[in-house]
């Protein structure tokens, strides 16, 4: 039942998605409000699935790829909707909703059974752990989104020739702020998820920091959002650099949490293919 | 049959020289309104006078020869030989004329395509004519259905969305780079009409303040007072430059007094807060490769006429789709003003009846002679609901709107059958006793 119902989500995001980019070309307000509420109604229920399953597994379903995707979609949400609704970027959600959706449609694909704890993952911190990670990476997530849109309006505008883009997208400005407010919220996650996992790691595998590949990679992740937000805070960087950085940065996360984990095997490898 | 005409001339069909002669100042148009209903077969009437038109609108009984009528009323009015006129004047026609009001108040017939006051003049034009009482119930419902129209076109299409004027795009621009214009400060350099114009847009959207240069300081200090804003002097340009985000310059220098190095090293001490540097002198004050620095944005004149160019085609593109809307909205136009005729029909229906009703019930009673009270009651209420269960079904059918059908068809077979007189097939007599829905001020500027 839960397995189904984390899956049928993605049905959600998809029509959702297809609703903010009908907005996105029509700029008609309905498909936009439409797709706010898909979404919504998406997340509740794919809360509701993640509840369903703690309670069947016993423990927090947070471990294999398939639930890993489908919490990265479900993170992806609820920071868009928060984003959405303080600050009422509709164009954003034709940029963000088809990422969650891709999420959650990799997941779908994937065998969803619950299956036996790792006895190392048994652990209180693995809720904290991966909680303050899948988070932190769904606001970088966001910050992708805004960073993309921020390219292709300061294109237009360096250009000159002001069509299509010019008219739907918020101004450089907002698009440059949410960059910022998705820096100052996500950085700190991510910080968290890594001394966590540090914390957790000592009484799990008896060191704070082994190399491991994953580590290597959150650390390279860490580095990358660190320099963008000293650098912003130190010499002003902002605008184009600042949005180039969010993108490379978001690829930086895709490969520390998938990359990783098809390619370099290591002592996270809790999650494959398999499962 | 009645029929809406409307008889006028504009800025395409007119010279100015004409348009002046023929415009009602606001002091005559009531006057006007008494004299135009006093012709011949005008029951209602509305006078539309602006710069660009002028558009007499009338209910005419007599279809066709209302033309002739208003023309004639124009020219009288206002003394000029009609002959001189008709090449001027243009007129249109039931379902035409329904079309051409539409388009009007919807700005789609403006010499600047989507401009807004057209519609706050046909609201005014309107108010005239619900003050001094010569509309009725169809104008009344025809301007009432031309401003929703244009409400329509208005949110959906974009005919009226995008600048069309250097000024107005120097805001939009501003707003797309800078985002809230609250806490942003403007320079104007040198003074032009363009750029003090543009000035005043960009404090009027909200920006928080301006300074002033100028080669000659002392008219920097009236400029900067004119606009409540600080006089700078043009010697300290570069130490001043970083308070600015938007900057407007139109100097006469022959040469840059901007270069790329000098905005390099401003937006450097800004820590790359943007800079949107709009240069509307020629030859240009702001070396446009300063464009290419990060955080700076630099307009000519030529590039934000190119965006008004471009706005200008979206308008054109937009009012084909405004201009489904207003076909789509005549056809519906047309179904009420025929279910008006449907109105004076059972109203004709109903009277026919009745007086055979009263007939026949007096000759009863007086047939049964010494009737008491009660028999009285017995025979009228008998004859009534008799009437009321017969007439039932024709009336319904008669109000029912079909859609493979014109009311008119049923119109004219239940005339036929019961055998109607025609007078009063025009006008709808409870017409005089519908207030009209709205006050004499509409929509004043």
């Amino acid at each position: 039942m839960h397995t189904i119902l984390l899956k049928v989500t993605a049905l959600f995001y998809f029509v959702g998605a297809l609703a903010y980019l009908h907005f996105i070309f029509t700029l008609n307000e309905r498909s936009a409000k439409l797709g706010r509420m898909l979404l919504l109604i998406g997340a509740i229920l794919h809360g509701a699935g993640f509840v369903a399953r703690y309670f069947v597994a016993g423990y927090t379903p947070i471990t294999s790829l398939f639930e890993s995707l489908s919490f990265s979609a479900f993170a992806i949400v609820c920071v868009f909707l928060a984003f959405e609704l303080r600050y009422h970027l509709r164009a954003l959600g034709a940029f963000v909703a088809p990422l969650a959706f891709a999420f959650s449609a990799s997941a779908a694909f994937l065998p969803g059974e619950v299956r036996a704890l790792a006895p190392a993952l048994n652990s209180y911190w693995l809720p904290v752990h991966v909680t303050l990670l899948f988070f932190g990476n769904a606001v970088f997530a966001v910050a992708f989104g805004a960073a993309i849109m921020y390219l292709l309006m300061e294109r237009e505008l360096k250009r000159k020739k002001l069509g299509a883009i010019f008219k739907r997208l918020p101004s450089l400005d907002v698009l440059d702020d949410i960059n910022y407010r998705c820096m100052t919220i996500g950085f700190p996650l991510l910080t968290l998820g890594i001394i966590t996992g540090s914390i957790w790691a000592s009484f799990a595998w008896g060191s704070y920091w082994s190399w491991d590949p994953k580590e290597v990679w959150s650390l390279i992740t860490w580095l990358l959002y660190a320099a963008l937000l000293h650098g912003r805070m130190t010499i002003g960087w902002r605008g184009r650099k600042a949005a180039i950085l969010a993108i490379v940065g978001f690829c930086a996360i895709l490969f520390t949490f998938l990359g990783v984990n098809l390619l370099l095997p290591g002592l996270h490898t809790y999650t494959n293919l398999s499962g | 049959m009645s029929e809406i005409v409307i008889v006028g001339l504009n800025h395409r069909t007119a010279p100015v020289e004409v348009r002046e002669r023929l415009a009602f100042p606001a002091d005559t148009v009531g006057h006007a309104l008494r004299g135009l209903r006093e012709r011949d077969g005008i029951s209602e009437g509305v006078i539309l006078s602006t710069c660009n038109r002028v558009e007499v609108c009338v209910l005419s009984e007599q279809g066709y020869k209302g033309v002739e009528h208003v023309k004639d009323f124009l020219a009288g009015f206002h003394g000029v030989p009609i002959v001189e006129l008709s090449d001027h004047l243009y007129h249109h026609l039931g379902d035409e004329a329904v079309r051409h009001l539409f388009r009007v108040s919807s700005s789609l017939d403006s010499m600047v395509l989507g401009e807004p006051q057209i519609l706050g003049q046909v609201k005014d034009a309107y108010g005239y004519a619900c003050e001094f009482k010569a509309i009725g119930p169809v104008l009344d419902k025809f301007f009432t259905k031309a401003f929703s129209v244009a409400k329509r076109v208005r949110t959906e299409t974009r005919v009226a969305n995008s600048a069309v004027s250097v000024s107005y795009a120097a805001v939009e621009l501003a707003k797309k780079i800078l985002g809230d214009l609250t806490d942003k400060v403007v320079m104007l350099i040198g003074a032009g009409e363009m750029s003090e114009l543009a000035a005043r847009h960009l404090l009027s959207a909200g920006a928080k303040g301006i300074l002033v240069t100028n080669r000659t300081f002392e008219r920097a200090v009236r400029l900067a007072e004119e606009f409540d804003g600080t006089a700078v002097r043009f010697e300290e340009l570069a130490t001043h430059l970083k308070r600015a985000d938007i900057i407007l310059s139109s100097t006469g220098s022959p040469h840059f007094i901007l270069e790329r190095e000098d905005v390099e090293a401003v937006i450097r001490i800004r820590r790359n807060r943007p800079m949107f540097f709009i240069d509307m002198a020629v030859p240009r004050d702001i070396d446009p490769d300063a464009n290419e620095i990060d955080n700076v944005y630099v307009y000519d004149i030529d590039d934000l006429n190119n965006v008004i160019e471009t706005n200008l085609e979206e308008r054109q593109r937009e009012a084909e789709l405004a201009e489904e809307i207003v076909v789509a909205e005549v056809a519906g136009f047309r179904r009420w003003l025929d279910s008006q005729q449907v109105t004076p029909t059972i109203v004709s229906l109903r009277r026919k009846f009745d007086e055979v009703r009263q007939a026949e019930v007096a000759k009863a009673l007086s047939a049964l002679g010494t009737a008491d009270p009660k028999t009285r009651k017995v025979v009228e209420s008998l004859a009534s609901s008799i009437l009321n269960k017969v007439l039932h079904s024709p009336i319904s059918s008669l109000k029912r709107e079909t859609d493979d059908r014109s009311p008119m068809e049923m119109v004219t077979a239940v005339r036929e059958i019961f055998d109607l007189p025609d007078e009063e097939a025009g006008g709808a007599p409870e017409a005089a006793e519908r207030p009209p829905e709205q006050g004499g001020n509409v929509g004043g500027q």
